[in-house]
């Protein structure tokens, strides 16, 4: 269940070697173990899910994948050869590019100019080497509509848009930029239902598009839609990796709300009076449930949708 | 807020309906338009409240205008505000570009003064060469820049903090160095015309243009180091990767290292920018008068500052305009003289120039929210 070794996933694409791997990596900050012994994969049109509560390692791990950190212990294999990152431009350079919580977008600035921030086109030579403004626009326009995004404007700055629609137009610009594997760290969780919805859409779409994701978030009804995999951390401790047919929603639920360890809890707080409130699967918020509907939905439709990307190989 | 938020990524596009076209074709005519509207578009402007308030500005002085011939609407009274428009300006544009990269300068009023006496003192004093000279002062600008911006990337001091330093260190220099190499005297001028390439600096810097009988004097050649500086930095900013960066570490100086933008580099080539401009204007005003004082351009950094602000840059960074802030030197520059038109004490100076950067600072702020809400 743990195991490193792919051949046994009876996966699309189970027959090459994964995208990114990562082989029991560990992380200590000074003595503490913020991760140990952690592997996954990640395969092309295969999403990926790193589950875990608060404090479990998910960023720890995602970081050593995007290059931010490299691990004390394990290895990180793209194609299958060992690699060692020293800096999220390698990691990038190598197809791996990641989302992270904040973006890193300027809120003040137009859609197309942080779109191409930091590796903005040009033209022409020398002194009139200049910002190609014209191919930026149209290319912030394309690279949009092909992960299913319609803004009507481009020069709205960034901070104008909505929670769902900035995590898109970050989305749409690893993608636009050749990731072959996207990391999104949390994309969903500071977002309302109809928003997370949106950023799940695009998550469909990438994945869709041929790309493997890591989805990292700690709720699991908004990564059960979307999943092929679930990784499972618990304390800097992998818990479990699971295909999608090995493993039902319930399950994944059960897993992250810490199963017997939270029974155990409820039962405690049953005996505290005032707060039989919280003892039914305290796990579940009543706001987490009312995501799983769209979300699921959410799941269905991209299946079936056109390949919107005139340039796959991107 | 819903509403709007499904407006601009449809739930439905993710899975149109199997004949239909490749999912979400921009412009595919639903009937939304493709643009936002011409309202939200203008205020996003950040140009445009100092544009107003030229205009307004411009207005008042031609009604107030007290001259016997209405000298205002002349070339003399064009003349002499856009003289004055162009001292303030060549500094005023680079600031507001440092503004907008998140950073001050409070050492640029103190700087313009001491490179004038630089050149006073290398070509009055030391009789160099006056081209060599001028490449002294322009070098020692860029260097000032660099030092002001390597200490304020590399302490994470605020720069108000150490451009004030600098601008005390330069001011005790300017009296104290200046009273003890020119013999106890403040002021240094030439004596005599006949310095090497005196003739030909001052031409390029210090001369004249457009003489005619309307107006005997000409304009100064300043006027055109004005236009050409916000040319360039109107240009650089909309239209390089430079001016991208510039937007981008003073919006959010993380994000933009995290997607490679070299943060530490385009804050230094900014102080440099302010710092060199400064060099700028020293030569400027060296090779105009012949003479440089003591102290000479302390205070006017406020000035510079209020006409980057009057011009829409955003005082905390991200957000502004290099016309904006050219605008905003013409209006302090009209204010100065339009007072003196209008036969009005000069105490009214401060007052009246208060009074525009309170209300620029107004509206702009307004356009400003308004612009950043529009999400129609
Ligand atoms: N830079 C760091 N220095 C010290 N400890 C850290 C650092 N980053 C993370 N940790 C510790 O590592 C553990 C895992 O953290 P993290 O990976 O952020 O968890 P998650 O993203 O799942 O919430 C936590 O106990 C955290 O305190
Ligand atoms: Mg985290």
């Amino acid at each position: 269940m743990t195991t490193t070794d792919d051949a046994p996933m009876a996966a699309p694409g189970a027959a090459a070697p994964a995208l990114l791997e990562a082989d029991g990596v560990g992380k200590y900050f000074g003595s503490v173990r913020a991760l140990s012994g952690v592997s996954l994969s990640v395969h092309p049109g295969q999403v990926t899910c790193v589950l875990g509560d608060n404090g479990a390692g998910k960023s720890t791990l995602i970081k050593i994948l995007s290059g931010v950190f490299t691990p004390d212990e394990g290895e990180v294999r793209v194609d299958g050869a060992a690699v060692k990152f020293h800096s999220p431009r390698d990691a990038l350079s190598a197809g791996i590019a990641t989302v992270f919580q904040d973006l890193a977008m300027v809120p003040l600035m137009a859609i197309w100019r942080n779109f191409f921030l930091g590796s903005e086109p040009t033209k022409g030579w020398g002194p009139w080497r200049r910002f190609d403004v014209e191919a930026a626009r149209r290319r912030t326009r394309e690279g949009l509509a092909a992960m299913g995004i319609d803004l009507r404007d481009p020069d709205q700055p960034v901070g104008t848009l909505s929670g769902g629609e900035r995590q898109s137009v970050a989305i749409a610009r690893a993608v636009h930029f050749g990731a072959r594997v996207l990391i999104l760290d949390e994309p969903t969780s500071a977002l309302g239902v109809k928003q997370a919805g949106v950023v799940l859409r695009r998550v469909a779409q990438a994945r869709e598009r041929g790309l493997g994701v890591v989805f990292i978030t700690h709720n699991p009804h908004h990564a059960y839609p979307v999943g092929d995999r679930f990784v499972v951390l618990n304390r800097g401790r992998l818990l479990g990796d699971w295909a999608k047919d090995e493993i039902g929603r319930e399950d994944l639920v059960r897993l992250m709300s810490g199963g017997a360890e939270l029974d155990a809890l409820s039962h405690e707080l049953e005996r505290i009076p005032g707060l039989e409130e919280l003892a039914p699967d305290p796990a579940v918020a009543p706001e987490e449930q009312a995501t799983a509907a769209p979300s699921e939905a959410v799941h269905a439709a991209p299946a079936e949708a056109p390949r919107a990307a005139p340039e796959e190989d991107g | 807020m819903t509403s709007a938020d499904t407006a601009v990524a449809r739930p439905d596009e993710a899975g149109p309906p199997p004949a239909g076209p490749p999912a979400a074709d921009p412009g595919a005519g639903d009937g939304r338009g493709g643009q936002a509207g011409a309202l939200t578009r203008i205020l996003r402007r950040p140009a445009l409240g100092a544009l107003l308030g030229a205009v307004a500005v411009f207005v008042l002085f031609t009604i107030t205008d007290s001259t016997p011939q209405h000298l205002w609407l002349t070339q003399t009274g064009f003349q002499a505000w856009a003289q004055q428009a162009a001292f303030f300006g060549i500094m005023a544009v680079p600031v507001g570009l440092l503004m907008i990269g998140g950073e001050f300068d409070l050492s640029t009023g103190g700087m313009t003064g001491f490179c004038a006496i630089i050149m006073a003192l290398l070509v009055g004093n030391e009789h160099w060469n006056a081209w060599a000279a001028v490449a002294v002062t322009f070098a020692f600008g860029a260097v000032v820049g660099a030092v002001n911006g390597i200490v304020v990337t590399r302490s994470g001091l605020p720069s108000f903090i150490v451009t004030l330093a600098t601008y005390f260190v330069f001011r005790g220099l300017s009296v104290g160095g200046v009273l003890k190499v020119n013999h106890g005297s403040t002021s240094i001028g030439l004596t005599g015309t006949d310095h090497p390439g005196l003739k030909s600096a001052k031409d390029v810097f210090g001369g004249s243009f457009a003489h005619s009988s309307g107006l005997p004097v000409g304009y100064q050649t300043g006027i055109l180091w004005f236009a050409g500086v916000t040319v360039v930095a109107v240009w650089v900013l909309a239209r390089t990767r430079f001016g991208n960066w510039v937007f981008a570490v003073g919006g959010d100086a993380d994000a933009a290292r995290k997607v490679g933008v070299p943060v530490r580099r385009t804050k230094i080539l900014l102080f440099m920018t302010t710092s060199t401009a400064a060099a700028l204007v020293g030569v400027i005003s060296f090779l105009q008068t012949n003479t440089a004082v003591s102290e000479q351009g302390v205070g006017y950094e406020f000035y510079y500052i209020i006409a980057a602000v009057v011009g829409g840059c955003l005082l905390t960074g991200g957000h502004g305009s290099a016309l904006g802030a050219a605008l905003g030197a013409c209006i302090i520059g009209m204010a100065l003289q339009g007072v003196i038109y209008s036969g009005w004490d000069s105490s009214w100076d401060f007052t009246f120039l208060g009074a525009i950067l309170f209300l620029a600072v107004a509206v702009n702020t307004l356009t400003y929210q308004r612009a950043m809400r529009a999400r129609r």
